[in-house]
């Protein structure tokens, strides 16, 4: 609003306004270009940092030839192989050893192999496990991702989005209640959220599942699980309230703290004062000239929280036996399994990378105050 | 500084803040101790628990205080040392001896102890002395309970004897201490309380030999924090766990927070490529999945507290919080005094660290002090995934030991609050300090 006055000179006749709209297309679609390419490289050397740390620099594969001899080793042992003589076996051990570690590409250096992983990666062509299998029986690292992506987006989409916008709400109506006995509530439980979800999981399964005994202390079903649709989902309801809880107790004080002097900030500003001394009524001055101008930010800290949805939680997932891709995670890379770690990481990143793009397109369109291109800062 | 003393007057006016201050400075006083009364080295040896250092503590023991809220108290334990009874020693034949020694003990719990142990301490040359153990019940009826050779080191399971078992149709922590009537089938046994007596009899053949022990009667109460599955004295890791704690949030926030001040100082100072550089990093930084990172390098380099404080900073400094101090130092370096700082010929490094970095100070501590908890429970995270610093003794670690022992499923309540209870003190402490002093460093927030 107090741009107008400062932006109406810039809009002289007809003719030279359209040459302005086109000049405005094309610093917009280089602003995109500019800014698609700068994520992209983002994310290349985001995936290829990670693709050398799962990797151990290489040292991975050293272990997975000790595993390949391992399990030809085993092979060999067998009754099939008993009536060879032992150099026969030798040699046709060594001709297997050699063929599968040629067929996992262990036989090249990993510099070399790396730049293949990274192409792979970014092209999403996840490939296969090696040792991890999803409950189907799938080798995809896709199958074994996908398989573990709903029971992650039911509880923690659930617990992210609940969590937004409650603590947008409190912090919308404590912002309008400064200094009430519920305000300074609400700042006195900020500290609180200093510790993280699982640690009040823990407490919440010693009050709820040990002591009182009225619910599960984790996993996600009954066991047996039920057979009735109705049946699975009150069973799933059921082991989904603590950790639920338990995100709740860790992450919303402080979101409502921060919301809340955000809100506060933005009410003091001088156009809000004005609103109020027009005397326009506090439901209107709250759409209207709290809620629009933050609504950018508001937009951006939803779709963060929507991508950080996507990683789930390890040690909540951990604490609560959840599983989770959180879990799943954690037990790949204890697995030494690298196609999965890196697909879950390039896939964080492409979700990352993908809405803050959409989000600078979206502020670029509808924020005047954000300047297009390298020109508009000077 | 005066601005400085003034702002620490005025956190005097949140109460909060003084309860906190009191809470963090009795935590500081607890790490003093604790560094001071064991030294590092015998904290981990003592955590380690080899050589039978927890040999006479009882397993999974609630703390002794918890006796006062019970009206059927818990047994404690307790040691009876033949050192300290007389011993009588007379000459059977040619180097042949008979030591004899009576202990005497009173036992008044009206439950049965969780288990016994004699640990033998002898000293011979070749030839090894035979001992003789009877049980003296308080009306003076004896059983023996062994006979046999003894070597150093060796230790009587009274408990696990299947011999003494099988003659008292019980446990034996039940039916030596029983009063013999309840023993009966379908009867609950009683404990018989009273002076109870072993004699020791030993026969030694050599001259300088000598058998010297200890009973150790187990109870379910040790000490004011209890044990752990393996006997460990919960007190000495959450003693040693506070120092840890203190330290290792102190350091990755010292670390954290000056080298990113420093970087975005740098950064804005200098601005061009160092800058865009910097701005570059954060953007990577910002992709790479903080947790997965720090799992990765604890399950294949190192779980060292040093090797993880030093990749914890490493990847805290580029993230959002330099974008916010680069926002405000650009605002600094625009102000009149630089510029008068920049005329009288002041050198980069001296703008840098005397004029722009001060200025920027008052809002770094509260972000500083709110640090704090965040990586205490990150420590306490990592041990939770079994990452933690294999030899200190940690918070996170007997909370995880706790939570992987059963503890929860087992009623052991006590080994999982002790822990979470101190890390939820040191967290809200700092945490409560830190809000206070938001409020009294900015300004943007005093008046809310």
């Amino acid at each position: 609003m107090a741009e107008q006055p400062a932006r109406a000179p810039e809009v002289p006749s007809e003719k030279s306004g359209k040459r302005g709209v086109s000049r405005t297309l094309m610093k917009f679609a280089r602003y995109t270009a500019i800014r698609g390419i700068a994520l992209l490289v983002t994310v290349t050397i985001g995936v290829y940092i990670s693709i050398w740390i799962a990797n151990m620099g290489g040292h991975v594969d050293t272990i997975r030839i000790a595993q390949v001899k391992e399990s030809v080793g085993l092979k060999f042992r067998g009754p099939t192989y008993r009536d060879m003589t032992p150099s026969e076996r030798q040699t046709l051990m060594r001709a297997e050893e050699e063929r599968e570690i040629s067929r996992l590409g262990l036989d090249k250096p990993f510099l070399g192999r790396s730049f293949g992983y990274l192409a792979s990666a970014l092209s999403l062509s996840l490939g296969r496990t090696e040792r991890m299998t999803s409950d189907t029986g799938s080798r995809q690292v896709r199958a074994v991702l996908l398989e573990r992506l709903p029971t992650t987006l039911v509880l923690f989409g659930t617990a992210n989005v609940l969590v937004f916008f409650v603590s947008l709400f409190v912090a919308l109506f404590l912002s309008r209640r400064y200094g009430t006995f519920l305000d300074r509530a609400a700042v006195a439980l900020a500290p609180t959220s200093s510790a993280p979800p699982w640690f009040y999981g823990i407490f919440l399964i010693l009050i709820f599942a040990a002591i009182a005994g009225i619910l599960p202390y984790g996993g996600l079903l009954d066991a047996p699980p039920p057979t009735t649709t109705l049946g699975y989902v009150l069973s799933v309801l059921k082991h989904m309230v603590l950790p639920l809880l338990a995100w709740i107790l860790g992450t919303m004080a402080i979101a409502v703290y921060g919301r809340r002097t955000f809100f506060l900030i933005h009410s003091s500003e001088d156009y809000v004062e004005l609103a109020k001394a027009k005397g326009l009524r506090s439901n209107t001055i709250e759409r209207r000239y709290i809620l629009r101008p933050t609504l950018p930010t508001i937009i951006t800290q939803f779709a963060l929280t929507l991508v950080f949805a996507w990683q789930g939680a390890i040690i909540t997932e951990t604490v609560f036996q959840w599983p989770g891709l959180g879990r799943l995670l954690w037990q790949a890379i204890g697995l030494f399994e690298v196609p999965v770690i890196i697909g879950s990481v390039v896939i964080f990143a492409y979700l990352l990378a993908l809405s803050v793009f959409l989000l600078d397109i979206l502020y670029a369109m509808i924020d005047p105050r954000v300047k297009l291109g390298a020109e508009g800062q000077t | 500084m005066s601005s400085l003393g003034k702002a620490l007057t005025t956190v005097r006016r949140y109460p909060s803040a003084v309860i906190a201050l009191i809470i963090i400075l009795g935590l500081i006083g607890v790490a003093v101790y604790a560094v001071v009364s064991i030294p590092l080295s015998e904290a981990i040896y003592l955590w380690r628990g080899t050589d039978q250092v927890w040999s006479d503590t009882p397993r999974n023991a609630q703390p002794a205080w918890t006796n006062v809220f019970r009206s059927k108290k818990l047994p404690e334990t307790f040691v009876v040392r033949m050192g300290d009874s007389e011993k009588t020693t007379e000459q059977l034949g040619e180097a042949m001896w008979r030591e004899t020694s009576v202990l005497t003990f009173d036992y008044k719990y009206s439950l049965f102890p969780t288990e016994m142990n004699f640990f033998f301490d002898v000293t011979f040359e070749t030839r090894e002395p035979q001992v003789t153990i009877t049980w003296i019940t308080p009306d003076g009826e004896e059983r023996r309970l062994f006979r046999g050779n003894v070597r150093p080191g060796q230790r009587f399971a009274i408990s696990q004897d299947d011999k003494l078992t099988r003659n008292l149709g019980t446990l034996p922590d039940v039916g030596l201490f029983a009063v013999p009537e309840t023993l009966a089938e379908g009867a609950e046994p009683e404990v018989w309380k009273g002076g109870y007596a072993l004699r020791v009899e030993a026969i030694t053949f050599e001259e300088g030999s000598s058998v010297d022990g200890r009973l150790v009667v187990y109870g379910d109460v040790y000490g004011a924090a209890g044990t752990d599955h393996l006997r460990r004295d919960l007190m000495v890791g959450l003693l040693w766990g506070t120092p840890i704690a203190l330290m290792f949030g102190l350091l990755a926030t010292i670390g954290t927070t000056v080298l990113g001040f420093i970087i975005a100082a740098f950064g804005t100072w200098y601005g061009g490529w160092i800058d865009a550089l910097i701005q570059r990093i954060t953007e990577v930084n910002l992709m790479l999945p903080f947790l997965p990172i720090l799992i990765m390098v604890g399950t294949f380099y190192s779980r060292s507290i040093w090797v993880m404080l030093a990749v914890i900073i490493a990847l805290s400094i580029f993230t959002a919080a330099i974008k916010t101090y680069r926002a405000m130092f650009l605002q600094v370096k625009m102000s009149p005094y630089i510029e008068a700082a920049r005329a009288y010929g002041a050198s980069n490094t001296r703008i840098i660290f005397r004029y722009l970095i001060p200025k920027i100070i008052p809002v770094l501590i509260p972000n500083f002090v709110t640090g704090i908890p965040t990586f205490v429970f990150l420590e306490a995270s990592l041990s939770v995934l079994g990452l933690g610093d294999p030899t200190l003794p940690t918070w996170g670690k007997i909370l995880t030991n706790a939570y992987q022992g059963g503890a929860l499923y087992r009623g052991y309540y006590y080994w999982v609050l002790e822990p979470a209870i101190l890390l939820m003190i040191t967290g809200l402490s700092f945490s409560m300090l830190g809000f206070a002093l938001d409020r009294v460093f900015n300004p943007r927030l005093r008046g809310m």
